[in-house]
């Protein structure tokens, strides 16, 4: 009587564990090249986070769709084959739609096929469930890394050039903080960014030990 | 036998070729569906950029320079190009040029225009530049900067083999000729780049567009774009 309730409560937390408990950036830690590289502003941040669930969503499909199909010994040559493709569509649909974003992305849209994150999520996810599941994962995953590649494409954009989206926020006297969008202020705001998500996973951590003492 | 076993080749092979073709073929329909937009788009961006460095022009048109210096209308060969900008009158306004030269960061390409009635150099536009930001790149963004190249002298000496004048970078605030370009403080590399490419390649293509003037102004008679 259990099992139709169980099955959405299932995907809703297979979804929320990519936002927040298993975040690929804040928590896992993986990806680190885009996250860093083509975080300068805020546009450039959700483009490459786009991209990359897009390539999360259609390789996680793919390899999930055929797991019963594809040997142990030739997976992964698989995995990667199939995250090309999907890498060269994007690559042509960026170009196709915007030059100068594709220009200002550069090589960090092949660069894609080596994050880590997708081959890890294939590999550990997809290849095991089932295509509903990896598909809930994938948009999971997909929708927490463009979250985390946002808030330091922001806070870069913010101090960087004294703009969010290209919209000035500050008065004409704000000196911008150049630091903050050369390579060097990536390292800044990830360090700062994983401080604060680290406290507050600590802290949640304390207080359900405590609750614990508690109820004891 | 057992080896033989553990790793059955026909799946091994099934699984690569059979992923492969998909994968093969849905490239094939993504690059076929998205190429003509692209190339739209990047004719347009270089449309952009012609009417930006040839403030008058109104219609262009592209010219292959052959090895021994001929203007060749609207050809497919490869090679170099340049491009010439015509105003609503079809009359030859200037030719779009591009260079390129190493700058602080990399290698900057630019795109600038050239009219030879004025005998100046009349718009740049920096077309790709890794040069810092907030310092570099204010080649790009500096007004002070740009107004070095509303009329930059690049007039040809008695022989019409040479340029009078060759072009050079100064220090801010030092300009006192029309062939000179006014530098940037904090961006001394980048803004020096820029003078030596436009003076190497002005030297070498402002002889070569006058002795072939009449050919480029005639363009192309059954009508470009």
């Amino acid at each position: 009587m259990a099992v139709p309730d169980k099955k959405p409560v299932i995907a809703t937390d297979e979804f929320i564990k990519g936002l927040w408990r298993d975040n690929p950036v804040f928590v896992q830690v993986l990806g680190m090249c885009p996250v860093l590289a083509v975080t300068n502003t805020a546009m450039n941040a959700i483009a490459m986070g786009l991209a990359t669930s897009f390539v999360m969503l259609m390789s996680n499909t793919l390899v999930s769709t055929l797991r019963n199909f594809i040997p142990k010994q030739v997976r992964i040559a698989t995995y990667i084959l199939i995250i090309a493709t999907f890498v060269t569509i994007v690559d042509y649909a960026i170009e196709a739609i915007s030059l100068e974003l594709h220009k200002s992305l550069g090589a960090f849209i092949s660069l894609i096929v080596v994050n880590c994150l997708i081959l890890g999520r294939a590999e550990a996810f997809a290849s095991k469930h089932t295509v509903r599941i990896a598909i809930v994962d994938a948009l999971g995953m997909g929708i927490g890394f463009t979250l985390a590649l946002l808030c330091l494409g922001g806070v870069r954009e913010i101090f960087g050039e004294g703009a969010l989206f290209g919209v000035a926020l500050f008065p004409d006297g704000f000196e911008p903080w150049i630091v903050m969008i050369l390579p060097s202020g990536g390292f800044f705001t990830l360090a700062g960014w994983l401080l604060l998500i680290n406290y507050m996973h600590q802290r949640k951590e304390r207080n359900l030990a405590a609750a614990e003492e508690v109820t004891k | 036998m057992s080896v033989a076993a553990a790793t059955p080749t026909w799946p091994m092979y099934r699984t690569l070729v059979g992923v492969g073709m998909f994968c093969g073929l849905l490239i094939a329909i993504t690059f076929q569906g998205t190429r003509p937009v692209i190339e739209r788009n990047r004719a347009e961006a270089l449309q952009r950029a012609v009417f930006a460095v040839l403030p008058s022009a109104s219609r262009s048109e592209t010219f292959l320079v052959t090895p021994d210096g001929d203007f060749v209308p609207n050809s497919d060969a490869p090679g170099e190009r340049v491009y010439a900008g015509f105003d609503d009158s079809g009359q030859l306004v200037g030719v779009a040029i591009e260079t390129a030269g190493m700058g602080y960061a990399d290698t900057i390409t630019i795109l600038y225009g050239y009219a030879p009635q004025q005998e100046a150099i009349v718009g740049i536009r920096v077309l790709t530049s890794k040069e810092t930001p907030g310092l570099g790149d204010k080649i790009e963004t500096d007004p002070a900067f740009l107004e070095n190249f509303v009329a930059l002298d690049v007039s040809l000496d008695a022989s019409g083999k040479a340029l009078r004048n060759p072009i050079r970078t100064v220090k801010q605030g030092q300009k006192t000729d029309a062939w000179q370009i006014d530098g940037i403080t904090g961006a001394t590399i980048s803004s020096v780049a820029i003078g030596d490419m436009l003076a190497a390649s002005s030297a070498r293509w402002v002889p070569a567009i006058n002795a072939q003037l009449d050919k480029l102004k005639t363009g192309d008679d059954s009508g470009g774009s």
